[in-house]
C-alpha cells in the first residue's frame, strides 16, 4: 500500500470548515451511530453539498449515512447493514437499495474490521474464518479464498477456482486491506498537541490508523496533552493520525456521547417517520440541516 | 394464551436452549433473547452475559471488532440471530426478499461458524419468512467437510413453535407447538418441509417461579435498555417495583 502521513495536525475552525476538506468522490469510513458519528459534519457535507461520495460501514451505518443517501450526496455504500436500530430502517438508504440508485457493496461485520486492521499494519490482506458459502462472496470479487498455507506448506495460490472445491483442505478467505480516503467521526475531547479522546471506541482507532486523512470534530478542548495523562491515554488517538480537527459542541446530536449527552430517542423516531417519503425528508432537511442556525439540539 | 405474556414464553424456551452455556451474546434488537439472559442470571445460574449494545457500559474496550475475535477464539457460546427470512436448510437471509430491502447480512457470515451454538429466533412464523430456500444467503445453514466451522444452528424458535436442529440431516424437526396455536397451523404457516413425530408436545409455559423472576429482577434489569419492550410487557400487568411483595 501507499505511504500514508505522519500528520501535523491543523486546528480548523467549525464543522463547515472540516466538511470543506472532504472532496467530492472521497470514500469516507463513518462510524455506527452509537459510536461517535461526526453528525455536525455530515449536515455541513449536506449544505456544502457533497456529491459522488462512497461511504464505508465501520462495520454498519445509520442516520448518518442516511442523511448523506437522501441528500443525494452517494454514490456507493460498502457496508454490513444500514439501520437506525430502534427506530427501524433506514429510509432513504431502502428506497434508493430498492430503486438501485446506489452502488452496493454487501460486507459482513469482520470482513470489515479484518480488512482495515490489515491497513493498520500496512500489509495486503488480513484472514478471517467462516464467510465461505455466504453468497457474499461470489459477490465480492475484491475476496480471495486461499488454502490455508500453514497447513499445506508450499502450496497456496489465490484461487479463480470456488471456495468448495475439493483441491482445497482448508479454505480460508483473505479481506483486502481497506485504506479509505478520509475517516470522519466525532470526539469527546481534544488537546492543543493534535491528541483526540475516544475512550472505549477503539474502532475509530482503528479507522484513524487505516484511513489516508482523518477529520475529527470534537465536543471541548482539553487543557494538558492527554498522551503525558497515564489514566486517559488509553483512550487517546495520537495526533500522528488526526488530518484536523474543529470544534464542535453537541456535534454528535441527535446521536450520544457517552457521560455527555444520550441518543435524543424522540428526534431519531420524528427523523424515521419524516424520511420514509422524498418529501417528508425534504421537509426535514429543510427544518434541521440546511438552516446553520438551527444546527443543533434545543435542549 | 395463559396467565402470562407470550414474551414471557419465549423467554423462558430461550432460558432452556442456553442451558449451561458460559457466555451468551445479544445482539442490539433481541429484547427477548436479553429476558432469557436475565432470567438466567436471577435464577442464580453462573452466565455471562455480554449485551452488545448497552446504552451505558458495554463488555468490550478494544471496539466492535472486540466480539467478533471473542467469537474466533471460541471464548462465545451461544448467538443469536434473526432473519428476513430462514429456510429448512437453517440458512438465513437479511438482505433482500420479494423486491425489500432489509438492513443486511450484520455479522451473520461469521459469527453463525465461530459461536459453538446460534438459536435462530424471529417472532413471525409465517410462509413469507420461513421459506423453503432464502433469496439470499447471508449466512449457511451448514458447511461441506473440510471447511472450517465450530458450530452452528441449535435450534429455530418463532411466536408459534420450537423446531430442533438436526446436523445430520440437515433438516428441523418439530419439537413442540406453543399453547393457542396447533400443529396443522404450523404446517401451514411453514413454507418448509420439516421432521415431525407422531405425537407433538405443547410448549412448557413459565412455571410460576420463573413469572416471579420476570416481573421482579428481570423487569428491573431489562427496562434501562429496552424502555419500551418492559413497558408493553411487563407494566400493564404487574409494575416490577411491587413484584416482590
Amino acid at each position: 500500500m501507499d505511504a500514508l502521513p505522519a500528520n501535523a495536525t491543523r486546528f480548523l475552525a467549525d464543522a463547515e470548515a472540516l466538511a470543506a476538506q472532504i472532496p467530492d468522490g472521497a470514500q469516507i469510513a463513518l462510524p455506527p451511530d452509537y459510536s461517535l458519528p461526526a453528525m455536525a459534519v455530515v449536515r455541513a457535507l449536506v449544505r456544502r453539498r457533497a456529491k459522488r461520495l462512497r461511504l464505508l460501514g465501520v462495520p454498519v451505518l445509520g442516520m448518518c449515512a442516511d442523511l448523506l443517501i437522501g441528500a443525494g450526496c452517494v454514490a456507493e455504500v460498502e457496508t454490513s447493514a444500514v439501520s437506525l436500530g430502534e427506530a427501524g430502517l433506514a429510509p432513504r438508504f431502502t428506497e434508493a437499495a430498492e430503486k438501485g440508485e446506489l452502488a452496493l457493496r454487501e460486507a459482513t461485520c469482520p470482513m470489515i474490521h479484518s480488512g482495515l486492521q490489515a491497513a493498520e499494519k500496512g500489509v495486503p490482506f488480513m484472514p478471517l474464518r467462516g464467510v465461505l458459502g455466504s453468497d457474499l462472496v461470489a459477490q465480492r470479487s475484491d475476496w480471495k479464498v486461499i488454502d490455508n498455507p500453514m497447513e499445506n506448506r508450499g502450496q497456496t495460490t489465490i484461487s479463480q477456482k470456488s471456495w468448495s472445491d475439493p483441491d482445497f483442505s482448508d479454505p480460508i478467505i483473505l479481506a483486502p486491506a481497506i485504506s479509505p480516503d478520509v475517516a470522519l467521526f466525532h470526539a469527546r475531547w481534544a488537546d492543543r498537541a493534535g491528541n483526540v479522546w475516544l475512550g472505549r471506541r477503539r474502532e475509530l482507532a482503528t479507522i484513524a490508523h487505516a484511513a489516508k486523512a482523518a477529520f475529527v470534530s470534537y465536543e471541548s478542548m482539553r487543557e494538558g496533552d492527554m498522551l503525558e495523562d497515564e489514566i486517559l491515554a488509553p483512550g487517546v488517538l495520537g495526533s500522528v493520525y488526526v488530518s484536523a480537527l474543529a470544534p464542535a459542541p453537541r456535534g454528535a446530536w441527535p446521536l450520544g456521547v457517552a457521560d455527555e449527552y444520550p441518543i435524543d430517542d424522540a428526534h431519531l423516531m420524528a427523523y424515521a417517520k419524516a424520511a420514509k417519503t422524498r418529501e417528508g425528508f425534504r421537509r426535514y432537511l429543510d427544518e434541521w440541516v440546511l438552516t446553520p442556525e438551527k444546527n443543533f439540539s434545543p435542549a | 394464551m395463559g396467565p402470562y405474556a407470550r414474551e414471557e414464553l419465549l423467554a423462558g424456551v430461550i432460558a432452556r436452549l442456553i442451558g449451561d452455556a458460559a457466555h451468551v451474546a445479544v445482539g442490539a434488537a433481541s429484547p427477548i433473547p436479553a429476558t432469557a439472559c436475565a432470567l438466567l442470571a436471577a435464577r442464580g445460574d453462573k452466565l455471562r452475559v455480554s449485551l452488545l449494545h448497552k446504552r451505558k457500559g458495554n463488555p468490550f474496550s478494544e471496539g466492535s471488532r472486540e466480539l467478533f475475535d471473542l467469537a474466533g477464539q471460541g471464548r462465545i457460546d451461544v448467538f443469536f440471530l434473526g432473519g428476513a427470512q430462514i429456510d429448512g436448510e437453517a440458512n438465513v437471509n437479511l438482505v433482500r426478499a420479494e423486491g425489500r430491502r432489509f438492513p443486511g447480512s450484520f455479522g451473520s457470515a461469521f459469527m453463525y461458524f465461530a459461536a459453538r451454538r446460534t438459536i435462530l429466533f424471529r417472532e413471525e412464523h409465517s410462509r413469507r419468512v420461513l421459506v423453503p430456500k432464502v433469496e439470499f444467503v447471508s449466512a449457511p445453514g451448514s458447511s461441506p467437510p473440510g471447511v472450517w466451522r465450530r458450530g452452528g444452528p441449535q435450534a429455530l424458535l418463532t411466536g408459534k413453535a420450537l423446531f430442533a436442529w438436526q446436523p445430520g440431516r440437515r433438516r428441523f424437526r418439530l419439537e413442540s407447538v406453543h399453547p393457542g396455536s396447533s400443529l396443522e397451523e404450523v404446517r401451514d404457516c411453514t413454507g418448509f418441509e420439516f421432521d415431525c413425530g407422531p405425537t407433538v408436545a405443547a410448549t412448557a409455559p413459565p412455571s410460576a417461579a420463573e413469572l416471579e423472576l420476570l416481573r421482579g429482577p428481570v423487569a428491573r434489569a431489562i427496562a434501562p435498555n429496552y424502555p419500551a419492550f418492559a413497558a408493553k410487557v411487563w407494566l400493564s400487568r404487574s409494575p416490577p417495583s411491587a413484584a416482590s411483595a
